[in-house]
């Protein structure tokens, strides 16, 4: 079965160096590392001490708050370095990888037999859970909550992502596992949304409510999804998972064993030749990004897309959750009357002596200039051109910002994510930080009403 | 070292102090500032603040530049008597009008943006905060909605008290719940009536040359029809006279043409909303054909003194008066307006409709556009309160039907799974 969206409201952001489509594998990193960031609101408690030896899938800490939620390691090797930061806190987890890989064996899951409490159990313990987030509060799901359903977004709009069509080419099977598997913990359904026109390797794969979207950014975001086919209410809950981290996770189901590899897009205008590369989650970027090469020596290294991805740099590891690592320019310098000299080479979403609207197809080199200053919120209307949920944007940002519970919760921040802020934050006006915003209002309410 | 290298220097040099600000403030004037992304996206669209500012004050410009040949145009005939065939070129562009407008008009720009960027300056120090760019667009529309002889005490005293009263008490720009650049004609309008209103004060000299022989005047056209004197009006204005703007008037409120290229501009360019723009003008004439079916059905005599206005054509509403000028610069300020798309259709037809109700019950003040988007502004807040409600009411009906399981450690989630399936 399957259902068209439409989404017109949004904007596209067009860059130079997308990544050509051919796969190459990237060598191996000698060093793996988990960055505790990527894991927003958990708090560790290690399980191994520095210098222990583990195979690849073994548990190295689990969440203080819920010790079944388990995090493991993506490779075999020698734990060499806890680095933290303030207070100890713990800031990254460091793998020196052996040459051999030695996985943890579990046990196959047998799909046609298992029930839900079964599956459940299995993904705590292997280390896959982590891959399943919740809405509301955009964080790793709680290991004691049924959810409404499950949401996966095979289709990707944001600038420069990887192309989920191409990544996930071949892996109908594991796929197919993994989704078999998640839909005994939902009683409801697991809808999976992929672009209109697209080849998707879900076209095929059962027990799952296929849905087509066809608009501009952000109808790939599952967000959006979520909003257009089964809106969340207060008290409810959903999941959502990224189609990479199904791969796992289906890969695990009928194997035992946990393989961390994943295809990601190396893209940016700073890439020589941006392309695909496969490599394992927390491998070092170096390892990748020079065999591409880069054309300048400083330049803004993001793990992820331009607008949802995190700062990193070239000896930094991929993200937990990323499949694509964006390199574009450092924007560190003044330009002389930027503020009212027309503009034919940075995006807009306005026409005001700015021209990108007469070249909608037209590839921009954006660098990170903010290109103005911070102001307080001053013209309206702008950022629901841009936002297809059926949420007031900028009165939730407003009333996130003024710390209104009962306001957030009434004007719909339960059903949101920071990422669903990350476009009106590009074209705002006032330079706010949107995303920030949200979630900070999504970890008080969550403080607050959990 | 060049200009940039000084520039950034000196901002290095200044970080951290109290006169931080001003300095930034004419730095970024210069250069758009090398501040780069820290916090979620990591680009950014090229539009900021300054850039809509300035994008509104272009649109102004032709107001501005109409408005000082105008002043002149008026002036000189006044005294000379209107020319029989008026040819543009001939009678309006001309070197003399421009000089006149210009040493009569330009010093209540400067004035304007001089005390009102000032206490900018002193309030971004005070606080420690940016100057933000709000006043760069009031500080145009002052000059351009006051009479042309209005004295600069005056204007100075009104700047002073729109600025701090009518913004800076509140947080600055984007805080206000008034538009400045009205509270500051309403200061005057209130506080200075005579110079304001008449036939005295919208042709430059009226006032000096009052009560000697060689005493000139221009009554506005509401002024005539204010007095019942439409026949007398009608005599001396064409409508095109009054659709381009060879009429007496506040000094960039007259060329409903340029106003309408500005409006069309700023639509255009996306930067001033056309649900106000349009719903505004929907109210006004809706008002005016009222007024002219109330004229039209004979309840009122043609004695009562509402009869001049109320008969006047509901449609020429739209070119005589501040109204287009109100609506296309005024009513769209995004921080005063309503800020939900429904609201603004509410909001910008009722201030078509009240500003022309004001206009026709109130002939003391023929002008009521200002008052009416004051009215509005006040309650565009509650405007959006109910708009943003319907949202709320939409999602907690939706909550009736929501799908809350159970914990799974309860055990039951199993059970329910059956029944569902």
């Amino acid at each position: 079965m399957s259902k068209d969206i439409r989404i017109k409201k949004g904007f596209d952001i067009n860059l130079v160096g997308a990544a050509e489509k051919t796969i190459s594998k990237a060598v191996s990193s000698n060093v793996y590392a988990l960055n505790l960031d990527d894991f927003h609101g958990i708090i560790p408690k290690m399980l191994v001490k520095q210098g222990a030896e583990i195979k690849a899938g073994e548990p190295l800490f689990f969440n203080k708050a819920d010790e079944k939620m388990f995090f493991v390691s993506p490779v075999s090797g020698e734990l060499v370095e806890i680095v933290r930061g303030a207070r100890r806190r713990i800031l990254t987890l460091k793998i020196l990888a052996d040459k051999k890989q030695e996985y943890v064996e579990h046990p196959v899951l047998d799909l046609t037999s298992v029930d839900g409490s079964a599956v459940r159990d299995f993904l705590l313990k292997s280390g896959v859970w982590p891959f399943i987030k919740q809405r509301p509060y955009d964080i790793i799901a709680n290991t004691d909550v049924t959810p409404k359903a499950i949401f996966v977004s095979a289709c990707s709009t944001a600038p420069l992502a990887a192309d989920i069509d191409f990544t996930l080419q071949g892996k109908e099977t594991e796929l197919q596992a993994a989704i078999t598997a998640l839909s005994k913990l939902t009683p409801g359904k697991v809808h999976v949304t992929i672009g209109k026109s697209s080849d998707s390797p879900f076209a095929n794969i059962e027990g799952i409510t296929l849905h087509k979207i066809s608009g501009p950014h952000p109808s790939g975001l599952v967000g959006t999804q979520i909003n257009k086919i089964d809106p969340i209410n207060k008290g409810e809950m959903v999941w959502t998972i990224a189609p990479q981290d199904l791969v796992i996770i289906g890969e695990l189901v009928l194997t035992g064993k946990f393989n961390a590899e994943r295809t990601i897009a190396l893209g940016g205008s700073v890439v020589k030749s941006p392309k695909y590369y496969t490599t394992k989650i927390g491998a070092e970027i170096s390892t990748f990004l020079y065999a591409s090469g880069v054309n300048q020596d400083a330049f803004r290294l993001i793990n992820g897309d331009v607008l949802t991805g995190s700062k990193t740099h070239p000896e930094g590891n991929l993200g937990f959750y990323n499949n694509a690592v964006t390199a574009i320019p450092e924007g560190d310098d003044y330009e002389f009357f930027g503020w009212n000299k027309p503009v034919f080479d940075k995006l807009s979403s306005t026409r005001a002596f700015t021209f990108s609207w007469m070249k909608p197809n037209k590839k921009y080199d954006l660098d990170t200039n903010t290109n103005g200053e911070h102001r307080a919120f001053v013209v309206t209307g702008r950022y629901e051109e841009v936002f297809p949920l059926d949420i007031y944007p900028l009165q939730l940002l407003k009333a996130c910002m003024v710390k209104d519970l009962d306001e957030m919760e009434q004007l719909g921040l339960y059903e949101v994510a920071p990422e669903d802020f990350s476009l009106t934050e590009f074209i705002c006006i006032s330079k706010q930080p949107h995303q920030q915003i949200i979630r900070e209002g999504l970890d008080l309410l969550y403080q607050e009403i959990g | 070292m060049g200009l940039k290298e000084k520039l950034h220097q000196t901002k290095l040099k200044y970080q951290g102090k109290k006169m931080a600000p001003a300095f930034n403030a004419i730095h970024t004037f210069l250069y758009s500032p090398n501040e780069t992304t820290h916090s979620g996206g990591h680009v950014r669209a090229v539009d900021d603040l300054k850039r809509t500012m300035n994008t509104v004050i272009l649109a102004l410009v032709p107001c501005l530049l109409f408005g000082m040949f105008n002043a002149g145009y008026q002036h000189y005939s006044a005294i000379n008597g209107f020319p029989e065939n008026f040819s543009l070129l001939e009678h309006f562009i001309t070197w003399d009008n421009f000089w006149l407008g210009a040493i009569t008009i330009l010093p209540l720009v400067v004035v304007s943006y001089g005390v009102g960027l000032a206490i900018e300056f002193v309030f971004a120090v005070i606080k420690g905060h940016e100057v933000e760019e709000g006043y760069l667009v009031t500080g145009m529309l002052v000059p351009l909605i006051v009479p042309v002889d209005t004295p600069l005490w005056m204007l100075a005293v009104a700047v002073v008290f729109g600025v701090v009263i009518g913004k800076e008490v509140f947080g600055g720009t984007g805080m206000n719940i008034l538009n400045p650049a009205l509270t500051i004609r309403a200061f005057l309008f209130f506080a200075y009536p005579t110079w304001m209103s008449g036939d005295k004060v919208w042709v430059h000299g009226a006032v000096d040359l009052a009560g000697t022989p060689d005493a000139i005047s221009g009554e506005t056209i509401l002024g005539y029809l204010a007095q019942g004197n439409n026949a007398e009006m009608y005599a001396k204005y064409n409508l095109s006279e009054m659709f381009f703007g060879f009429i007496p008037g506040s000094v960039g409120e007259t060329s409903t043409f340029l106003i309408l290229l500005g409006g069309l501009f700023l639509i255009f360019s996306k930067i001033a909303s056309w649900r106000i723009m349009l719903s505004a003008v929907l109210g006004a004439l809706a008002m005016g054909l009222v007024f002219n079916g109330v004229v039209a059905a004979e309840w009122i005599p043609e004695y009562s003194k509402f009869y001049g206005l109320m008969s006047f054509d509901f449609w020429q509403h739209l070119i005589v008066g501040g109204l287009a000028f109100g609506i296309v610069y005024m009513a769209t300020d995004p921080v005063t307006g309503s800020q939900t798309n429904k609201g603004k259709w509410i909001y910008g037809f009722l201030i078509g409709f009240l500003s022309v109700m004001i206009r026709v019950f109130n002939p003391g003040y023929p002008e009521g556009v200002f008052l009416a988007i004051l009215l509005m502004n006040v309650f565009a807040p509650t405007i959006d309160h109910y708009v943003v409600q319907g949202n709320v009411r939409r999602r907690m009906k939706r909550l009736k039907h929501a799908t809350i399981l159970p914990k799974p450690s309860d055990g039951k989630a199993e059970e329910l799974k059956v029944e569902t399936a």
